[in-house]
């Protein structure tokens, strides 16, 4: 096995625009995660089973089928409903869907691990329930799961190349086609390779400055 | 202060022109537990009314059920003349802002500064400015001897002054009622005094109804008109402190009586 640095030079435009991809995905993917696992973590808390119970069955089954299955069943199935998107949005869409229902179990073990007392005092000066939330509890909650959460977006960047399956090019599809082209697949995959290990580095530097200053 | 110990059927007790708070027959049951008792009685607006007795009798119970933290299994309890239970959420949204609470482990928010924890429930609850509740919320630190506290994180104060925070916090509502549950247990001895002074300021200055679930008793006779012998949720022996610290009624009364003092 020879190592070609001018196979390196040559993937490098493609590698950057996989790159981008990748990072969309990421970034989008977990807004979305964050913000739909919140929604599912309160609605949980909805003192009737009418909106526990089936909110509890959606997210119990995305969360036990696999992302691919549910991937292809966004991209292959929806658009004979009449709904069409971008492979890109699909995507998106899908891997943040299917991390909300993790991101759920996060924010519920940390709304929970906010003492009763809280609630107890927020009672005492009465005030109004979507104030004891969104002032007192989930403040607390939140920074509770950061840590969390970060896991999450770190085993997020991990799945991404399972677009590729639906025709997304994140920097594995564009590794394959270009290795594909050329007959190279050293040096184009052990770049995204590095990539992977230096994006998780940095996101996990970046949780752990959040973190550090949420604490305060 | 009117004492129903044995429960007898309906309205037993005669009210008076100042009553304030109104518990009939209420009885509430943990479990198979019965830490109420049918248990009946009413206090005057502005006394300062002590509940004593070994723990597990049902003083803490009975603060916790003004404040509407826990529901009574039966029986009616009123304040100011409204109902508290039972009665619809708007109702008692309504009459819970005449009570006031200070918990044992002080129950600060962490995620705010000392004085917006003073500040939250003034603006959100009653409406007032910003600027007003703030400025109170100064007066108030200053009542309790931290007027220098107001940016500060409750997590970098002592107990004590956390607590001082807390009295506050309750006090900036400006309730009728102040319920204080143990307010001292959680502290360190040395800082129990101060936290101690400022309750005697504000019984002293102030015409708030204070209701006090206390383990010092010392403090319970400088600052109550009256004290309530509890145990296994009745009240056992009831007067003026005077009375039950020095001369009580009851053998129960003496024998918890020997064991704390």
């Amino acid at each position: 096995m020879k190592w070609d640095w001018s196979a390196v030079s040559d993937f490098m435009p493609h590698f950057w625009e996989g790159l981008l991809v990748t990072l969309q995905v990421l970034v989008i993917g977990s807004l979305i995660s964050f913000v739909l696992g919140l929604v599912w973590a309160l609605l949980m808390r909805v003192p009737s089973r009418w909106m526990t119970w089936p909110v509890g069955a959606v997210t119990e089954f995305v969360r036990n089928t696999p992302l691919l299955v549910q991937l292809f069943f966004l991209f292959y199935v929806l658009p004979e409903w009449g709904l069409t998107f971008s492979p890109l949005t699909t995507g998106v869409i899908g891997i943040g869907l299917h991390y909300s229902t993790y991101t759920m179990q996060v924010y519920r073990a940390g709304i929970e691990a906010v003492p009763v007392g809280q609630w107890e005092a927020a009672t005492a000066l009465n005030l109004p329930l979507g104030r004891t939330w969104t002032a007192v509890i989930l403040p607390q909650a939140i920074r509770r799961v950061v840590p969390a959460l970060g896991n999450y977006v770190i085993s997020m960047l991990k799945d991404t190349p399972l677009l590729m399956a639906i025709t997304v090019l994140e920097m594995l599809g564009e590794a394959r086609l270009f290795s594909q082209a050329n007959f190279q697949f050293t040096e184009p995959l052990t770049v995204i390779g590095v990539a992977f290990v230096v994006i998780s580095y940095l996101a996990s530097l970046l949780l752990r400055a959040l973190e550090r200053r949420l604490v305060h | 202060m009117s004492i129903e110990t044995r429960p007898t059927p309906e309205t037993n007790i005669e009210k008076s022109a100042s009553e304030l708070i109104r518990l009939e027959e209420v009885t509430k049951r943990f479990g198979g537990n019965t830490v109420l008792d049918r248990l009946s009685f009413s206090v005057d607006a502005g006394r300062h009314v002590t509940l004593i007795g070994p723990s597990g009798s049902g003083k803490t119970t009975i603060l916790r059920l003004l404040m509407t933290l826990m529901k009574p299994d039966e029986g009616t309890i009123t304040v100011g003349g409204r109902q508290l239970y039972p009665a619809s959420e708007k109702q008692v949204r309504e009459v819970r802002k005449n009570i006031g609470m200070v918990f044992q482990q002080f129950n600060l928010f962490p995620n705010m500064s000392v004085l917006r924890n003073i500040t939250e429930a003034p603006v959100t609850v009653l409406g007032m400015s910003k600027d007003e509740a703030a400025e109170r919320a100064r007066e108030l630190l200053d009542l309790v001897g931290l007027a220098d506290k107001c940016d500060a994180r409750p997590a970098q104060l002592s107990g004590g002054q956390q607590q001082r925070v807390a009295i506050a916090r309750a006090l900036a509502m400006r309730p009728q009622v102040l319920l204080l549950d143990e307010v001292t247990s959680a502290l360190d001895p040395e800082l129990v005094a101060g936290v101690l002074d400022v309750l005697r300021d504000i019984a002293r200055t102030t015409d708030i109804t204070m209701l006090c679930v206390t383990h010092e008793m010392n403090f319970a006779r400088d600052i109550s008109d009256q004290v309530l012998m509890f145990d296994s949720g009745r009240v056992v022996e009831s007067g003026p402190p005077e009375k039950i610290f020095s001369d009580p009624e009851q053998e129960r009364t003496r024998e918890f009586l020997g064991a704390v003092l």
